[in-house]
């Protein structure tokens, strides 16, 4: 997985592997490190190779204590390295918050500036894999809630690619959660092309930049669907499901949720006059309740309907037995457009 | 026959770390285990009066060996040491005074707070607690940016790269791991740098405390982890706190050497931090230290002592003060004199007044500046949100104008 193919199809996690080994190899202080993430290339295979080729120095197993990563990132970060830790699963964090919300978000402006940390803290994240309890939480709110921390999620395996090098280049700790039910999904993507890309003018390919930067991954004039992370995929099925009720929906990947772009997610909803807002996780006081009440403040006059939330239900995980019935899905998101105001 | 001792289980061999606490006992001509207990007795090279020890009453011995620095050295530590009972004080009256929003004193600890800094070379790091004020200034800081946090200004008022001292830590315990990062990132560089982590009694009942001692040893890099038992975590003595036999014996644990010293002996604390900062720059081993010591003020101003300690018990620690007892052993040595007494006394004089004089002037402070290093660009929210509060300033001048 480690070297690159001249195939033109690539999976999610192959795109991260590659991106890991690019960044290590046009920068030595990038180091890999975590739970398993040496011999065996960690649980999900995403830094497959690594310690082989790089030696164990830049990619190496930790004890297994989530805080402890966290904290000794932080101490490497201000002594010149550029870690990219892994959390092994989501709830597996938890006990590395108090490093991450403490310190890794608050180092930079506590110092004035003059302590910036570069960390990047993969998690994998979401459900639909069939995981038992703990391992199919979609925490980003804890994170995007947290001043400080940039929050990325990828949808695709080209912004998996393009995402990671940017997240490892940028100067801000970044919390980069990867859907887990992605992994395996294929496209049809030429990681040596993106390579090219993102090396040959890395400033031109940042996916994100400064002020986030949404993309719109169908376009569509009666309702916008907007999403991030794993149910980007679920909101194009609706939307190719409701175009066959007439209905033509936009659907917008926000892709980073900090920094989270505003102007991205005002534009389609301005065209389109209706939102519907999908994500996996809860949706008490979650991202999803954000973006909506964004909408509200911003897009008041161009709604023609109120805007809705297709959320995961707010209980504990019901892995795996039940899950299905807890996901938002194509069914749900197209009974929440059909809740939707149409008349005039 | 394989001797059960010596061979282990398949996939259960020791870790290369146990071989290098080996390699360093045999080359003291003793067991693993003698070598990473801390010795029989506190080490101690001045008793209560300032007296200095016998040599055979020191607790020192093979591989707990702790020569007495330099002349020259501990004038410099006596030096330190009243310009930091100076600042504590000075700080203490600030507080009362409206001047500083808070000051956790080391006043009584100040031993281990000058040997803390005099320990270490100028490529080292140290990473302090909100306690250790006047180790951060002992190691060189301006005392002015010190106080910077705890006038009440947002951020920690010094830079931490340049003078390599971690941003004192507010969260208990969380600026060990930290300190066994910076190391590491040495360590691979091929750099020997020691890194001196700080924490208190109560902090070793932190999870953080158990995660950086194992981090730091299964990783193998110069840490030496200085543990002030100053015997109260705010109100709960250290018997509430820890059953072990004493806090250097933790070290044993997780494969590392831990020693005791008197935290109040000016002289022993720092030989033994030295020789620590030796061993672990040497062998590339992290160690722990635990000083005894006292906290002879209350936590913070916040905090009310009587609830909780008797009277007599502080004076009991009054007569242990770690300065007279260097000033009585330096003066009986000759290495202090009248005239360097008064130098030093102007000295530490001269730090009080320009604390005094910063700390009541009023800080010329830019509200503005919160939003600017959150990230390295401001992102469109806090762009949004500067210009609100911008437009709330000048809203409040004209007002104030208008008036």
């Amino acid at each position: 997985m480690s070297t690159i193919t001249a195939t033109s199809t690539t999976t999610f996690a192959s795109a991260l592997n590659t991106a890991m080994s690019d960044a290590m190899e046009a920068d030595e202080s990038v180091v890999v490190f975590g739970e398993d993430v040496g011999t065996l290339g960690g649980v999900f295979r995403i830094t497959d190779g690594l310690t082989k080729r790089f030696g164990a120095n830049r990619c190496f197993d930790t004890p297994l204590a989530e805080s402890g990563i966290a904290g000794t990132a932080v101490g490497m970060a201000i002594n010149g390295m550029r870690p990219v830790i892994e959390m092994q699963f989501d709830a597996f964090a938890f006990p590395a918050l108090e490093q991450i919300f403490s310190h890794i978000a608050k180092m930079a402006n506590r110092t004035r500036g003059r302590v910036r940390l570069p960390i990047v803290i993969r998690i994998p994240y979401g459900g639909g894999v069939g995981g038992v309890e703990h391992h199919c939480d979609s925490s980003e709110a804890y994170y995007a809630h947290t001043a400080g921390l940039k929050v990325f999620t990828p949808a695709t395996a080209a912004d998996a690619y393009l995402m990671l090098r940017e997240a490892i280049d940028t100067d801000d700790p970044v919390v980069f959660f990867e859907p887990k039910k992605l992994y395996w999904s294929k496209a049809p993507e030429d990681l040596s092309t993106l390579r090219q890309t993102y090396e040959s003018d890395s400033a031109h390919s940042r996916q994100i930049g400064a002020q986030g930067q949404a993309v719109v991954v169908r376009e569509g004039t009666d309702v916008s669907i907007i999403s991030y992370g794993p149910s980007v995929a679920t909101a194009v099925k609706a939307a190719e499901a409701a175009a066959e009720d007439g209905i033509s929906a936009e659907v917008l990947d926000m892709r980073s949720l900090v920094p989270f772009d505003e102007a991205g997610l005002i534009r389609t909803v301005e065209k389109t006059g209706r939102a519907v807002v999908v994500a996996e996780a809860q949706g008490f006081v979650s991202v999803a309740s954000e973006i909506t009440a964004r909408i509200q403040e911003r897009c008041f006059h161009s709604l023609a309907s109120p805007v809705l939330r297709v959320t995961g239900f707010d209980i504990p995980y019901p892995a795996p037995k039940l899950e299905e019935h807890h996901l938002p899905d194509v069914d749900r998101i197209l009974d929440a457009l059909d809740e939707m105001q149409w008349e005039d | 026959m394989d001797d059960p001792k010596t061979t282990p289980e398949p996939g259960h061999e020791k870790a290369e770390q146990a071989s290098r606490i080996f390699e360093a006992s045999r080359s003291f001509g003793i067991t693993p285990e003698q070598y990473m207990l801390p010795a029989q007795q506190q080490i101690r090279m001045l008793d209560a009066q300032g007296t200095l020890v016998p040599v055979e009453q020191q607790g020192t011995g093979p591989g707990h060996e702790y020569p007495i620095p330099e002349d020259e050295v501990l004038l410099k530590a006596y030096a330190a040491l009243v310009a930091g009972r100076r600042i504590n004080d000075q700080n203490y009256a600030l507080v009362r005074q409206g001047r500083l929003a808070v000051y956790p004193s080391s006043h009584g600890q100040e031993a281990c707070q000058v040997g803390a800094a005099l320990c270490l070379e100028p490529g080292d790091w140290m990473f302090p607690t909100y306690r250790d004020t006047v180790s951060v200034i002992s190691r060189g800081v301006d005392p002015l940016e010190v106080m910077v946090s705890f006038r009440g200004d947002w951020h920690c008022g010094y830079d931490p790269k340049e003078h390599r001292v971690g941003a004192m830590s507010t969260p208990l315990t969380t600026q060990l791991l930290h300190a066994v990062g910076v190391a590491h990132a040495a360590k691979l560089r091929g750099e020997d740098s020691v890194v001196l982590a700080m924490c208190g009694d109560g902090a070793t009942s932190e999870g953080d405390f158990h995660e950086a001692l194992n981090f730091a040893a299964v990783f193998e890099v110069p840490v030496v982890f200085f543990v002030q038992n100053n015997g109260y975590a705010i109100s709960v003595p250290l018997s509430s706190q820890s059953a072990a036999p004493s806090l250097a014996h933790k070290a044993i644990g997780y494969g590392l050497a831990g020693e005791q010293v008197d935290g109040n002996d000016m002289v022993a604390v720092l030989a033994t931090l030295r020789r620590a900062v030796h061993l672990a720059r040497e062998n590339s081993m992290p160690l722990l230290v635990e000083a005894v010591t006292y906290r002879m003020q209350a936590h913070t101003n916040a905090d009310d002592e009587t609830r909780y300690r008797d009277r007599e018990e502080v004076e009991q620690w009054k007569r242990k003060d770690p300065l007279l007892r260097m000033q009585t052993f330096l003066t009986s040595e000759g290495i202090l004199d009248d005239d360097a007494a008064g130098r030093i006394t102007d000295a530490a004089e001269k730090v009080a007044s320009s604390l005094r004089q910063a700390m009541t002037a009023e800080p010329a402070e830019n509200p503005l500046e919160i939003f600017d290093h959150v990230y390295t660009a401001p992102t469109a929210q806090l762009l949004a949100q500067r210009a609100q509060l911008d437009d709330e300033l000048q809203r409040a001048t004209t007002t104030e104008g208008a008036q």
